[in-house]
């Protein structure tokens, strides 16, 4: 436990220093004006990472699974589907028109709504099968970004622009005030899990033996993937879907605090996640000058890591 | 005839054979017994042309499965393997019918839908024979499988544990289907079986191979091998030999 | 061997592809008959290729999704599964990046090679991996094109080449007219060729030993088998697009209707395979005439309702004992 608490320093250190350098590192032109838009977007990227790697870990934990992701199954594809379909209904000028606090709470809470009732039956009803579970999860985001694209092509033009935004992921623009409530709903989702890790440490069990052990396991995979479903929606309301970052983050964050203790995972793999970000946007945009990339070198690396993992679990 | 000569057969870097020497005599039955892991199989599939021996040879007529092309060597010698997991949904006939594929290369002609319909008859599944092959029970795909080996009509028939998964009534059908066609006659066949149950070797068999961790102990007739001491030095335990209303029977103790 | 009523059969497998052939030449956003155009410059330009390269496409894709399954022994695993577009299409960025001037048979055959590549590469994964779980092997090429697909975007965002990705990637039939799509036309070809193996092709599916012990050259046929799903993927995506989900859903479909053996069923795949994105192409031209929904997202919507089917539902067992 000491170890693992000198570990998280350590990275909470690492992160720091990775924040400063991409912060005040080949700083040219107007400082006044290129630092707020710096410090944007390193908002943005340490939200998108530490939401991701929280998700990432609660959900494998309640799937019983290390080689998930809210992502692999489809709740980024969920999100967008859900605001297409919020497009759709209500049409674009009201949906742009909400104040951007109540609009992303609502499509918070409807997502936390949805992705409840399809995850949870999907784990309910698959609970043997994991395979099979992350491949219906899989073809069930095809499915719901076949059906968004679909509606898409229904819509106007500057309805469509309101639900772009969402479906590429892009750290270049991001909006001042979503990341206020980025940041709130983050505070709030990451508090909820942090007080749920005894819980969570038993649920990661396995069913079987949680219930043994007195646990109401539904309640905490329900409670569990409700916050999975916030945490979902603040990254891909940032930046878009990015399949494999929440892999990339848990399993360094595991590695890193060396434990499966939630009170210790979760954070490792929250600091995990922002370091990842960071330290990839330093290195490409300052060092490679490239932009917009970081997104899909992430994609590769994530999916070498996937195939990494199961080609070992296999000789296991 | 089956030559084989100083073979060695390793899966990966594990050795499976060492330096096997064996001849095995056209027709009749052999029986090749021995305990789990003693390279039964590996010896079989050497044999067959699909396990490439690390060194040694394997001539059957004169024949080097190894050197020839497929179909040649399809057409000299079948095999049965054991438990194949097909996932297939071909019908029963049209998995006996491939096993005149060697013969007609895709253009079946009438003697192969003779021959297929014979092999349907010979193992009792011509009432099966439009059932998908995922909907049969196990041991009614082991069948299907023996008879589309028989289908093939090689001079030699290999079978790897037919055995399994078939009730008391078909394992000893099989037995004696086999031991009637590998008789001496027109279209004699020589039949080389893996065995598990050693009385259906003591039973049926002409010669029984007996082999131990990747050697062959024995090879002779079946009186020879099956003794109390032979068996008990291949499989570590200890047998009784007895007569029973004219046949051998072995047991363990 | 034993189709049953076969006549009756092929005659509503025709009948249906003729009657979503009239369809399809009789609707698109220009009317045939009070237009300025004559209906007959309509049809030889535009509405004949559209049709011709969708019932093409189908027919190719669905052909390699049979010998992709066979091959792997994996009734969920399909071209688009296997790395295999992906592959493709970054022969094609690379072929456009170095030589952009490159003649179309040359852009070809580089895909095709590139698609080998990748292919192959799938089948080192697959073999790999453990036979008893046969869920993975569709989430492992899934990844795998995944990974591709970030290099391809990667080097097509570098040499600002992202509007051809976009066309590969997302399949459709709008931009087919005259003069841009009789390439497909090889698929024909190549359709017969695999009605020549479909014996062996068959005997792939029966496993690797059971294969040769039959006398089959089995790494040659694979190789093959290889060589005819990745022209096929590459003709296809060069021309409209990548299209998923076309080879496994034909497949699927008719091997459980009608059984595994290729001899007897490889034309019904072919027929279901082509009826199928001509039907997803019809679709989307009408879901919001004159506007168009690209055939490739029509078909992903009823493909992954298919692919969800196909996982869920209980395999037929009659046996006992």
């Amino acid at each position: 436990m000491a170890r693992g608490r000198a570990a998280l320093w350590a990275l909470a250190g690492l992160l720091g220093a990775l924040s400063a350098l991409f912060l005040f590192w080949q700083i040219s032109g107007p400082v006044d004006f290129v630092l707020p838009l710096r410090a944007t977007k390193l908002a943005a990227l340490v939200l998108v990472g530490a939401a991701t790697g929280i998700a990432t870990v609660l959900f494998q934990t309640v799937a019983a699974n290390r080689l998930l992701t809210p992502g692999i199954v489809g709740f980024d594809a969920l999100f967008i589907f859900l605001q297409t379909g919020l497009v759709l209904m209500l049409g674009g000028l009201a949906v742009a028109g909400l104040p951007a606090f109540a609009r992303f709470l609502g499509e918070t809470a409807l997502l936390m709504l949805a992705a409840t009732a399809l995850f949870g039956l999907l784990m309910r009803r698959d609970a043997g099968d994991v395979v099979r579970m992350i491949l219906t999860g899989v073809i069930l985001g095809v499915l719901l970004r076949g059906l968004a694209e679909m509606a898409q092509r229904l819509l106007a033009p500057s309805e469509y622009a309101v639900v772009q935004q969402a479906m590429f992921a892009s750290f270049g623009a991001v909006e001042r005030d979503q990341l206020a409530v980025a940041a709130l709903v983050l505070a709030l989702a990451g508090a909820a899990a942090l007080r749920m890790a005894p819980a969570l440490d038993v649920a990661g069990l396995g069913r079987p033996m949680a219930r043994g052990l007195g646990l109401d396991h539904d309640r905490v995979v329900f409670l569990a993937l409700a916050l999975v479903a916030a945490l979902v929606a603040v990254s891909t309301a940032l930046v878009g879907p990015i399949t494999f970052l929440g892999l990339l983050a848990a399993s360094l964050g595991r590695v890193v605090a060396g434990s499966d203790r939630h009170a210790l995972s979760l954070p490792a793999a929250a600091l995990s996640g922002a370091a990842i970000l960071v330290a990839g946007q330093v290195v490409f945009e300052r060092l490679l000058g490239m932009q917009s990339t970081l997104a899909v070198l992430v994609e590769f690396f994530g999916g070498l890591l996937f195939l990494a993992l199961v080609l070992r679990r296999r000789r296991g | 005839m089956i030559e084989v000569a100083s073979l060695s057969y390793r899966a990966g870097p594990v050795p499976i054979l060492h330096d096997i020497r064996l001849s095995l005599p056209a027709g009749g039955i052999t029986a090749l017994i021995g305990p789990n892991g003693a390279g039964k199989s590996s010896l079989l599939h050497c044999i067959a042309g699909l396990n490439r021996p690390a060194a040694g040879s394997v001539r059957i007529d004169g024949m080097d499965p190894f050197a020839v092309p497929d179909r040649t060597r399809a057409r000299q010698v079948a095999i049965l393997q054991q438990s194949p997991a097909l996932a297939s949904r071909l019908r029963v006939r049209e998995l006996v019918a491939f096993g005149r594929w060697p013969h007609h290369g895709g253009r079946p002609g009438p003697e192969d839908a003779q021959a297929t319909a014979a092999a349907l008859a010979a193992f009792e599944l011509d009432a099966l024979a439009d059932r998908p092959l995922d909907t049969l029970s196990g041991g009614q795909r082991q069948r299907a499988m023996v008879a589309m080996a028989h289908a093939q009509a090689t001079p030699w028939l290999l079978l790897d544990e037919p055995l399994n998964a078939l009730d008391p009534r078909h394992a000893r059908d099989l037995m004696a289907r086999l031991h009637a066609l590998s008789r001496p006659g027109p279209g004699a066949r020589s039949v080389v079986v893996v065995l598990h149950d050693i009385n259906a070797a003591a039973i049926w068999a002409d010669r029984v191979v007996a082999m131990k961790a990747g050697h062959v102990i024995a090879a002779d007739s079946a009186a020879r091998v099956l003794r109390p001491d032979l068996l008990e030095q291949v499989f570590d335990t200890a047998f009784e030999v007895i007569e029973h209303a004219g046949r051998r029977l072995v047991m363990t103790l | 061997m034993t189709a049953r009523r076969p006549a009756a059969l092929w005659l509503g497998c025709a009948a249906a592809l003729v009657l979503l052939s009239a369809l399809s030449l009789s609707i698109g956003a220009a009317s045939l008959f009070s237009g300025d155009l004559g209906a007959g410059w309509l049809i030889a330009v535009s509405r004949f290729p559209r049709t011709a390269a969708a019932l093409l496409a189908g027919m190719g894709l669905a052909l390699a999704g049979v010998v992709v399954q066979q091959a792997v022994r994996n009734r969920l695993v399909e071209p688009a599964l296997t790395g295999t577009p992906e592959a493709a299409m970054l022969g094609l960025l690379a072929v456009t990046m170095l030589a952009p001037g490159a003649a179309i048979l040359w852009k070809m055959s580089v895909a095709t090679a590139a698609a080998m590549i990748g292919t192959a590469g799938f089948l080192a994964l697959a073999t790999r991996l453990p036979r008893q779980d046969p869920m993975m092997l569709p989430l492992v090429g899934l990844i795998y094109g995944g990974i591709l697909g970030a290099i391809g975007l990667w080097l097509a965002w570098n040499a600002d080449l992202m509007q051809y990705l976009g066309t590969w990637r997302l399949g459709e039939f709008s931009g087919v007219v005259q003069g841009r799509y009789e390439l497909l036309w090889a698929i024909a070809a190549l359709a017969v060729l695999l009605y020549a193996l479909a014996d062996r092709i068959t005997l792939l599916g029966l496993g690797e030993a059971q294969a040769r012990s039959l006398g089959l050259n089995h790494a040659q046929t694979r190789a093959l088998g290889l060589a005819v799903v990745s022209a096929i993927t590459a003709l296809v995506i060069v021309t409209v697009g990548a299209l998923p989900f076309v080879g496994l859903v034909a497949p699927n479909l008719v091997s459980r209707w009608r059984g595994d053996n290729l001899r007897a069923n490889l034309p019904l795949v072919a027929a279901g395979g082509a009826g199928l994105v001509l039907a997803a192409d019809i679709l989307g031209r009408l879901i919001r005439h004159p506007y168009e929904i690209p055939s490739a997202t029509v078909f992903g919507v009823f493909g992954a309702w298919v692919f969800l089917w196909l996982l869920h539902a209980a395999p037929r067992r009659g046996g006992h004992g």
